[in-house]
């Protein structure tokens, strides 16, 4: 006889409009059997009655449809952010509200790093999460960092990941203790050395190393594709991509090694970044990848990067450009490579997503994707934009023509859409940028997210943010893009499916489905929208395995 | 070796997708003379080098003919050129291939990070069919305006593909774009190994071996290709585009006015390095401190070197353009 569990809950969302709500699932060998009432479910035969969860709300596990492994390993580091943040053992960090209070956080890491022998003397300090926008004018400088240690590397990434400020220490072992430096990443202070703030990767390149921020920092390792996990559970995730892999054959068999535990709570959906090959190359690395594909991991789709960053004025903008006159951002991939790598992917079948941030950077991939559909006909392809910050509604109706979905960075236009409202595209702009109801109102498929680490893995948050689209300071930018609570829980579950291919098997809770599951103690259709970003999650089920946070 | 500190001089070679810059070192790579080249590439999806000059390939690194070596710089071109210097024997020349959208300044401005590495000069590719459209697309145009802005030399390659007239039509406007380059027209696999290698310390073309003329230059006669117009002159079958020239330098020369007059927008001069004893002239055999002056385009400096033996001056240039008199200083 097949050992079926039926779970009891307070309530059900299923994100089933055939059955919205419910009080029971069942679950037999990690799928759910059916969800109903208890009478609904009885006919499936003899079963066990969990009723773990009869007091909370459940909800189809949550999807993070653009997120990172690297969240995971970073919290390795000391947390030196603005925002309070819960680590993966579920400590929660305060936000450090001062300079001298991430100065004395780095301190006190620095300290107990060093054993009354003295071992670990010459080990770097480094933290992570830095974002000294909110404190005022002043730029950190290095000798802020001397104070953490005058021997010791010292080294602090930014939230954005496109600073790094070190301390002379640093400095010095990276050889840029030196006068004479001509570089617009590294300013130079009174003295003619460099302050400490390094912008942009080859000027952060040059330090990184020394401050033991290299490769772990890139991609997960064992523990922090295990801490990743951690903090998906935490937020009430089954499912989380990594966006942007390398996958060589040792960190692929990590990968193999610690999701296929019998015990590893997520489906990792790991892209295989276009970078170091050619498209026709990475194309046939896609499909020999997806033949290794397991239940936990799911391989077998490509991410290419056209531009770079708003915040960073790397991205690429169409006219006028950036408010504050700044040139025009970089490409990243050159056309011709993106419509080869579209043209190949959709005749082999292999899904690609775009990281596009500037307007200009989307216009360029609707126009090599209808070259590239014109060349490789595909009904169902789902290539999917990221992030696409700044789209407008001419765009989402080619994308809709395209068959094209997008998921938008809702958390960014939180904490840093002050910033693109004052500096990068100005006001009328800013209240465009991650156009979740433009996308909705043009018929394209939805998904929104974190980009984890850059701002913490809560889909929930993220769900509020769109829902508010409140800035750090308070402001309401773009109320007119701001969708339902409904929509967002959409996005967050079914939506993100959508645009893995995967709305088949995840994304609602209805027969047939994972027995993947959100838990929560407060039900998020019922509460304030206001309090969305607050709704207490008590954990996860994932393939009918259950997982506390 | 007559320089020191020990520099690793790099050339950086740019141009949009499909402006030859993997014809031209594969190119270089055959014509290395002895010297161990480094092909740095900004992405392996770019790059081919011929089969036949692969002889092995192990961590990332292809190991080609004749000690010279390929490998991929991701994003750490300072790790990367830092470990090349740190190799045992370390390459002689170092060309960083970039990708068809990156700007070489840029990358200049990184590669200063890493110490002991001398920027030579950069040289950018451009397609002679199909420069035009690519310097007015909508998305690309002004990164590859910016290319063309950024370059000492402007490589107009695929000249075969254009008629005559629109080659005479070409090369001012590609001037005018570029104004602190040197724009020369010529296929990237005739174009003479020096002007991008530099100048090797033994050998034909050898800046020891002053004092000969470029009419007894036979190693540059068997790249000058017959077909090629240069700028400013009629193209005729019969015209050879480059010229080199050598010569003694008299003790006390000024390098700095050498220096300049070699590096004037109308000097004709492409690339050109003179070394000088200070003082009288040394011993053939002894090291004397002294200096080195290069020039790249538009571009030159003067940086202490040991000297041995008489000064010497030895420069390439466009074949007609450069007045070998103007140089010579006292």
């Amino acid at each position: 006889m097949t050992d079926t569990t039926v779970f009891q809950a307070r309530k059900i969302l299923t994100m089933n409009p055939a059955r919205p709500s419910a009080t029971h699932v069942a679950v037999r060998e990690g799928r759910i059997l059916g969800v109903g009432s208890a009478a609904d479910l009885a006919g499936w035969g003899p079963h066990r009655l969990d009723t773990s969860f009869a007091d909370q709300v459940l909800m189809p596990g949550l999807v993070e449809g653009h997120s990172h492994l690297m969240a995971g390993t970073l919290w390795r580091y000391t947390y030196g952010g603005y925002f309070d943040a819960t680590d993966p053992a579920g400590r929660v960090w305060p936000g450090l509200k001062t300079l001298d209070a991430v100065v004395a956080a780095l301190s006190a890491a620095a300290a107990a790093t060093v054993g009354v022998s003295g071992a670990n003397a010459d080990a770097p300090v480094v933290g992570w999460g830095f974002d000294p926008i909110y404190f005022g004018e002043r730029r950190c400088h290095r000798a802020d960092l001397d104070r953490v240690s005058t021997t010791r590397p010292v080294g602090v990434m930014h939230a954005s990941g496109h600073i790094l400020n070190v301390n002379t220490a640093a400095l010095n072992l990276a050889g840029l203790l030196r006068s004479g430096i001509d570089h617009p990443g590294i300013p130079l202070g009174d003295d003619g050395l460099p302050t400490g703030e390094l912008k942009g990767p080859e000027a952060m390149m040059a330090a990184l190393d020394h401050v033991g921020l290299n490769r772990s920092f890139l991609s997960g390792d064992a523990q922090g594709i295990a801490d990743f996990a951690r903090l998906c559970v935490r937020a009430g995730v089954t499912t989380a991509t990594d966006m942007a892999a390398t996958l060589g054959e040792a960190e692929l068999q990590t990968l193999e090694r610690i999701t296929g535990a019998p015990d590893y709570p997520v489906r990792i959906v790991s892209l295989l970044r276009l970078i170091g090959m050619k498209p026709a190359d990475a194309v046939d690395r896609a499909r020999a990848l997806a033949a290794r594909s397991t239940e936990q991991l799911r391989l077998g789709r490509i991410k290419v990067v056209a531009d770079g960053s708003i915040q960073g004025f790397s991205a690429r903008l169409r006219w006028p450009g950036y408010y504050n006159g700044r040139p025009n951002g970089l490409w990243y991939t050159a056309p011709e490579a993106m419509r080869e790598a579209f043209t190949l992917g959709l005749k082999h079948g292999v899904q690609i997503h775009t990281h596009t941030n500037g307007d200009e950077a989307t216009e360029l991939v609707l126009d090599c994707m209808a070259q590239a559909l014109a060349a490789s006909h595909c009904a169902d392809h789902r290539y999917t934009l990221q992030h696409c910050q700044l789209a407008d509604d001419a765009q989402y109706r080619r994308m809709k023509a395209l068959g094209l979905c997008v998921n938008l960075f809702a958390n960014h236009h939180h904490y840093w859409g002050d910033q693109h409202f004052a500096v990068t595209v100005g006001p009328e702009r800013a209240e465009r940028m991650n156009a979740c109801r433009s996308a909705l109102a043009a018929g394209v498929p939805l998904a929104i997210h974190s980009d984890a680490p850059i701002t913490p893995m809560a889909p929930l948050f993220t769900a509020w943010c769109a829902v508010h689209r409140l800035t750090a300071s308070g402001r309401v930018l773009g109320a007119h893009q701001r969708i339902t609570v409904a929509e967002a829980l959409q996005a967050i579950t079914l939506g993100a499916a959508y645009t893995l291919k995967l709305d088949g098997e995840i994304g609602s809770i209805e027969c047939g489905k994972r027995a993947d599951f959100c838990v929560l103690a407060d039900d998020p259709t019922a509460v304030p929208p206001e309090a969305l970003k607050d709704v207490r999650i008590w954990g996860t089920v994932q393939g009918g395995r259950i997982f506390a946070a | 070796m007559d320089e020191l500190p020990r520099t690793l001089p790099t050339v950086v070679i740019g141009g949009y997708l499909g402006a030859g810059k993997t014809t031209l070192i594969n190119h270089l790579l055959r014509h290395a003379g002895g010297r161990r080249i480094a092909v740095l590439v900004n992405d392996f999806g770019e790059v081919n080098i011929d089969a036949d000059l692969i002889e092995g390939a192990e961590a990332g690194v292809l190991s080609l003919a004749g000690g010279c070596l390929c490998c991929s710089f991701g994003d750490d071109l300072i790790g990367t050129l830092s470990g090349l210097r740190r190799r045992n024997p370390a390459p002689d020349v170092v060309l960083i291939e970039l990708s068809g959208v990156a700007l070489p300044a840029a990358v200049q401005r990184s590669m200063r990070l890493a110490p002991g590495i001398d920027v030579a000069g950069t040289l950018v590719l451009a397609d002679a069919a199909d420069i035009r459209r690519q310097a007015g697309d909508r998305y690309v145009g002004d990164t590859v305006r910016q290319q063309l802005r950024e370059a000492d030399w402007v490589l107009v390659n695929k000249t075969d593909l254009l008629a005559a007239p629109a080659l005479q039509d070409l090369l001012p406007w590609l001037a005018a774009l570029a104004p602190g380059a040197r724009v020369m027209a010529c296929a990237a696999h005739a174009l003479p190994a020096e002007l991008v290698l530099g100048w090797r310390t033994a050998g034909p073309g050898d800046v020891d071996r002053a004092d000969h003329t470029d009419d007894d230059d036979d190693e540059l006669a068997q790249f000058v290709s017959p077909a090629l117009g240069s700028f400013g002159r009629p193209v005729s079958p019969a015209d050879q585009v480059f010229a080199s020239h050598s010569q003694r330098l008299p003790a006390g020369t000024d390098l700095a006015a050498l220096g300049a007059a070699l590096a004037a927008p109308d000097s004709g001069v492409l690339r050109a390095k003179a070394l000088l004893a200070d003082g009288p002239a040394g011993a053939a055999d002894i090291d004397a401190a002294g200096w080195l002056l290069q020039v790249a385009g538009g571009r030159w400096q003067v940086s202490p070197a040991v000297v041995r033996g008489a000064g010497r001056l030895v420069l390439i240039g466009l074949r007609g353009q450069f007045d070998a008199r103007r140089f010579v200083l006292h």
